[in-house]
């Protein structure tokens, strides 16, 4: 009997872990469906370029059937529900996928409407998010026209995918507006529910610093209860005000729709609570999880789905031959942080380590941890080539491991200087 | 490890001052752990908070955001924030002797 593999979504994980599989298990042994309710794929790490002009939404967007080796079967349809008990999917369109392996995979979703005013008036006029297709595309064009003022960025709570893209984000329009000769027209504030730059202590630092030194204001510890579209301001719950022309917000995620209505899946928020380590899912041994759609303590990133991707698929392996779970994620987690003028950062960190100060190994030379440079913007450019080419067909990324190294890390890191973010 | 004493027993306490024992939790402890963090009185609309922190930790295992406190707990968020300064979330879960929430990252 040919096991039946059901992967929900067909984003960064989802295609990554159909093609994995695919090469670990030959199409008698096992048949592999992806479901996405849609054909596009896009390149998230991306759409923090596109507001600035700096790429297209058509550079960044694929279909998603192309990404898929041959011998994977892709259903394009919404997701109604996941029935553990009968351990069958069913689409909205009544659609049903019997499954002996469930891979859930479907990501974080939006939910700008969450918070009090925010999509009412002034949403996608003065009020823009660039983490979809439209809001970004919309955010480019505002910042076109845009020639002074006060914009704010900020993220209304966590989690989020990738919580150093506001950062980033603030960098780049720095960057922008310099570039433009308008910089000493603007006034630029990042808002954060966090009591610091970032979520871990060392690298909040460092983050605060440089923030300090590119004259954008830090606000922290105001967790967003309304969006004033036409007062132009952000109002907390505590009621404190930061006023506003020009608002770029991350909004609040949760788990896909459909996590919801499938009974003993997700959590609160609609994420689904899996073993840290292992990436079985807590609600039943035959459903995996991966991803942002994972509760896992760490990171939404990229970079955490493609390490997870190597124990995920040992273990369903192991688990379709009645094998105990043996693969261990460790968390580990590497992200390119953008600082403006062709520079970033890199941090690298898992479960245990926070983001150290050192230099990571690679295949093509050493990076700087968390401190600037061009080698590092240069490897998030082509860090883009990789994700199509060697992430999503499920190769190893050269000189890469999955598992964290402690090597080039300053363990004991000296004290946050002038020196240490110099250029 | 730090510990807490009331009524003259020792609970044991993470480095942050959460209880790692939340079977331990007594109304008295909640009053301690109060009057440390700066709410000088504990009422009954700060206690339906905690309680519903406690109760959903113990069926779960996981304590609800601040999100999920604002929707069920029959607590609106604005006022969660007036009766927890700061952070409702995790100060109900230290109050209410449970785990601090799972840091997000």
């Amino acid at each position: 009997m040919r096991k039946r593999i059901v992967i929900l979504g067909g984003g960064t994980g989802g295609t990554m872990m159909a093609n994995r599989l695919r090469r670990r298990l030959d199409e008698d042994t096992a048949t592999i469906t992806v479901v996405d309710t849609d054909d596009r794929h896009v390149y998230q790490p991306g759409l923090l370029f596109v507001p600035f002009g700096l790429a297209e939404v058509d550079d960044i967007v694929k279909p998603r059937h192309r990404q898929l080796r041959r011998g994977i079967d892709f259903r394009e349809g919404e997701i109604d529900h996941v029935g553990l008990e009968r351990e069958r999917v069913t689409l909205v369109d009544r659609t049903v996928l019997p499954y002996d392996v469930l891979v859930v995979a479907t990501g974080a979703t939006l939910q700008p409407e969450e918070t009090e005013g925010l999509t009412g008036p002034g949403w996608q006029e003065r009020m823009f998010t660039f983490y979809d297709i439209a809001g970004a595309a919309q955010l480019a064009r505002a910042l076109e026209s845009f020639d002074g003022g006060r914009v704010v960025v900020n993220l209304v709570d966590m989690p989020i995918k990738c919580p150093v893209a506001p950062l980033e984000f603030a960098f780049l329009a720095d960057s922008y507006f310099t570039e433009r000769h308008i910089r000493g027209r603007v006034e630029l504030t990042l808002v954060t529910p966090l009591d610091g730059a970032f979520t871990k202590p060392i690298a909040s630092e460092r983050l605060a610093g440089l923030l300090a030194e590119k004259d954008i204001t830090l606000v922290t510890e105001f967790a967003v209860g309304e969006a004033d579209g036409e007062g132009g301001r952000l109002v907390s719950w505590d009621e404190r005000e930061v006023p506003f022309d020009l608002l770029v917000t991350v909004p609040l995620h949760g788990g896909a729709a459909y996590v919801g209505r499938s009974e003993g899946l997700g959590d609160d928020l609609g994420f689904v609570p899996t073993d840290p380590r292992t990436l079985q899912t807590l609600a039943r041994p035959n459903v995996f999880a991966i991803g942002d759609a994972t509760n896992v303590p760490i990171s939404k990133a990229g970079s955490v789905t493609h390490f997870e991707g190597e124990a995920l698929t040992e273990n369903i392996v192991r688990f379709l031959d009645g094998k105990e779970l043996s693969a261990a994620y460790d968390g580990h987690a590497n992200c390119f942080i953008e600082t403006g003028f062709g520079k970033a950062l890199l941090i690298d960190f898992n479960y245990e380590t926070e983001p150290l100060p050192g230099r990571f190994p690679t295949a093509v030379g050493p990076l700087p941890l968390l401190k600037e440079s061009r080698l590092n913007h240069l490897g998030k450019l082509m860090f883009q080539w990789l994700y199509w080419h060697a992430l999503l067909p499920g190769r190893d990324i050269p000189g890469i491991a999955p598992e964290m190294s402690a090597t080039g890390k300053e363990l004991a890191p000296e004290p946050v200087g002038k020196e240490a973010n110099d250029r | 490890m730090t510990t807490i004493e009331v009524g003259g027993v020792a609970v044991e306490r993470d480095p942050e001052g959460f209880l790692v024992h939340p079977e331990q939790w007594t109304p008295e402890i909640a009053e301690e752990l109060a009057h440390e963090s700066g709410i000088p009185e504990l009422t009954p609309r700060h206690m339906q908070v905690v309680e519903f922190m406690r109760e959903r930790y113990l069926t779960t295992g996981t304590a609800p955001s601040i999100r999920t406190l604002g929707k069920e707990s029959g607590v609106p968020i604005k006022e969660l924030y007036q009766l927890f300064p700061k952070g409702p979330a995790k100060l109900a879960a230290k109050i209410g002797g449970i785990p601090k929430p799972r840091g997000c990252i």
